[in-house]
């Protein structure tokens, strides 16, 4: 795939509408609390980056906005609805709506790549079975892996299968993709393809695309605006453009994680 | 959509928003409408909006017929449709699989199971090297890995396996009283039912639990750890998985089977006993029975049967688990490998010892 290089690219205006907006959530497990008051909105066709050391709630946070989980307190509303109270038909036709790549890439090992992408048309659609395999080589065409549709997730690389992710996230041409630490394990050329096609498909489709990520090169590639969570803090300690947080944060985290400092005490 | 013309030159004009679920709506009127039309034009000049498949739709409909074109789309729906084609051609349609000569396949099969004979040959000459190095130095074997194999292949299998055999024996004596009542030769029925037992039955039905529980139990762990990379970590780090994975568990397997066709038979042997009770034979004609006809070498045959099984089924299980393809599908596949070989080759093996003992006159 001959993938652009990542370059920063003008986020969307301030003023576009928040398809996903978080108020006060809160995460616990038993008595550890994970986060709690996480408040932010993610506009419309921005790439907005959930990050944070090891350990902070992230991928549990990402979890939560797709509705896999349901927070200790607050709530999410995804396209004008709130996840959670989402049942049924509604339910079915809001997740219907959202792409989400796993980080492991989560693709079933006992179908091809192409049939990964099918599957999600032939359950949520009426298309013909011409109409969904021209769909599915659509699809992995735009993730430079036209030529490998037969092929079956074991006999492709970790990069592949993360494009794969995508190519499966986005078979239903979902308004939000929810990336959950695409760039995790991968060479940094790699990875730079993969930030690159996710600022192509967010610039291209007008997709937004919230992604989990601690890639520092990622974040910076690709982030509109981010914010940052911590373990100690429980919650989050900073919102806004990455490129910004770099340079003129004040919060010791912040600036130990923008510029690789180790922290101490 | 509103079609236009003949099959000469026809107009196809769409209007409004093309989204998944109208192009689902429309595939099979606009194919029908473009297949076999000699000139078509697609007119998108009422088009506000398309996505992929709305831009798949048209262009497999430009696409089917003998010279298709798109014409009027707004800058928007331009570039749908300039990137979904663009995606279209660098991802051409897969070829249809080569079909397979019918003399290839038998000979591919024919291949793969010497293959998998050769494999195994191996794996008994390496797991027999091994085993002879322990016994020169005992303290190569992992003791308290082999007692937790004890514990999971022999204890945990004690309540399955005496519910088994006294069901068994319960349906034995049943079987066998009914014809045996036509001749007045119900007190035979412990002799019948002792005999099998001890000889046959014990022995394959252990095996028979043992593969079902313990073989499948081997090779879905040791195929985890295949797929997980941990057995090329044990190699990496000078640990023969032999040594360390494999020996526990055959020596486990190998002395828990006798002790699990004891407990079958013996389970039996006190559900027949149940049995001839409520046909009005009391425990002492039972006992007189048995004591009359069986002899210790029945007992010890079948003992040594199941030593033999356990050591076949383990090495089924282990081998299975430790060949473990790549993929999601290697473990339940080695899993299942495991269980069938386990038990053909407790059948296969019971077979040769049937002949064996015959000659010998066991």
């Amino acid at each position: 795939m001959n993938a652009p290089a990542a370059e920063p690219r003008a986020a969307p205006p301030a003023d576009a509408e928040a398809v996903v907006r978080a108020r006060d959530v809160a995460m616990r497990f038993g008595s550890r609390t994970l986060f709690e008051k996480v408040s932010f909105d993610v506009r419309r066709g921005e790439i907005f980056v959930i990050l944070g050391g090891s350990g902070c709630g992230k991928s549990t946070l990402l979890k939560i906005l797709i509705g896999l989980y349901p927070p200790v307190a607050g709530t999410v509303e995804v396209l004008g609805e709130n996840i959670d109270d989402a049942e049924g038909d509604a339910r079915r036709g809001l997740l219907a709506r959202l792409g989400v790549m796993w980080q492991s890439g989560a693709l079933f090992g006992s179908m091809t790549l192409a049939e990964n992408i099918e599957l999600a048309l032939e359950e949520h659609t009426d298309l013909p079975r011409p109409a969904r395999e021209a769909l599915a080589r659509v699809k992995l065409g735009l993730v430079g892996l036209g030529d490998a549709a037969t092929r079956l997730p074991a006999e492709i690389s970790g990069g592949m299968a993360k494009r794969a992710g995508i190519a499966r996230a986005m078979a239903l041409d979902p308004p939000i993709l929810f990336l959950d630490e695409p760039s995790a394990g991968l060479d940094p050329i790699t990875s730079a393809g993969l930030d690159a096609l996710i600022i192509d498909l967010a610039r291209s489709t007008g997709t937004t695309f919230v992604v989990v990520t601690h890639e520092l090169q990622s974040i910076l590639a690709i982030g509109d605006r981010c914010i940052m969570l911590d373990k100690e803090a429980k919650g989050m300690i900073a919102e806004g453009d990455p490129r910004q947080l770099r340079e003129h944060s004040d919060h010791p985290v912040v600036r130990a994680f923008f510029r690789r400092e180790v922290m101490h005490g | 959509m509103e079609a236009r013309g003949d099959d000469a030159a026809r107009t196809l004009a769409f209007a409004g928003r093309i989204d998944i679920a109208a192009a689902a709506r429309l595939w099979t009127p606009t194919m029908r409408a473009a297949r076999g039309t000699q000139g078509l034009t697609i007119d998108l000049a009422g088009v506000e909006e398309v996505d992929t498949a709305g831009a798949v739709l048209l262009l497999s409909a430009a696409g089917a017929a003998h010279q298709g074109a798109l014409q009027g789309a707004s800058p928007a729906v331009e570039k749908v449709l300039d990137r979904t084609g663009a995606a279209l051609k660098a991802a051409p349609p897969a070829p249809p699989p080569p079909r397979m000569n019918p003399i290839a396949g038998l000979g591919e099969m024919v291949v793969d199971v010497g293959r998998n004979m050769l494999g195994a040959v191996a794996f008994g000459g390496e797991a027999l090297v091994t085993l002879l190095r322990t016994l020169f130095r005992p303290g190569l074997l992992r003791f308290s890995e082999m007692l937790r194999h004890l514990d999971e292949t022999g204890l945990r299998a004690f309540p399955l396996t005496a519910l088994l055999g006294f069901l068994i024996g319960v349906i034995l004596a049943y079987q066998s009283a009914i014809p045996l009542r036509r001749f007045g030769a119900e007190v035979f029925v412990p002799n019948l039912v002792g005999i099998s037992l001890l000889r046959e039955l014990g022995p394959l039905l252990a095996g028979v639990v043992l593969s079902g529980r313990t073989g499948s139990a081997f090779a879905a762990e040791l195929g985890t750890m295949t797929v997980n990379e941990e057995v090329d970590a044990l190699k990496i780090m000078g640990i023969d998985p032999m040594q360390m994975l494999v020996l526990p568990r055959m020596l486990a397997a190998t002395l828990v089977m006798p002790v699990l066709a004891l407990l079958m038979s013996l389970a039996g042997l006190a559900g027949m006993t149940v049995i001839m009770a409520t046909l009005g034979f009391p425990w002492a004609a039972v006992s007189n029975q048995l004591q009359q006809w069986l002899a210790v070498g029945d007992l010890l045959g079948g003992l040594f049967k199941a030593a033999i099984f356990g050591i076949a089924i383990a090495a089924i299980g282990c081998r299975a688990g430790l060949s473990a393809g790549r993929g999601p599908r290697a473990v339940g596949d080695a899993a299942t490998t495991a269980v069938v070989g386990g038990i053909v080759s407790i059948v296969v093996l019971d077979g040769i010892f049937a002949v064996l003992f015959f000659r010998l006159g066991i």
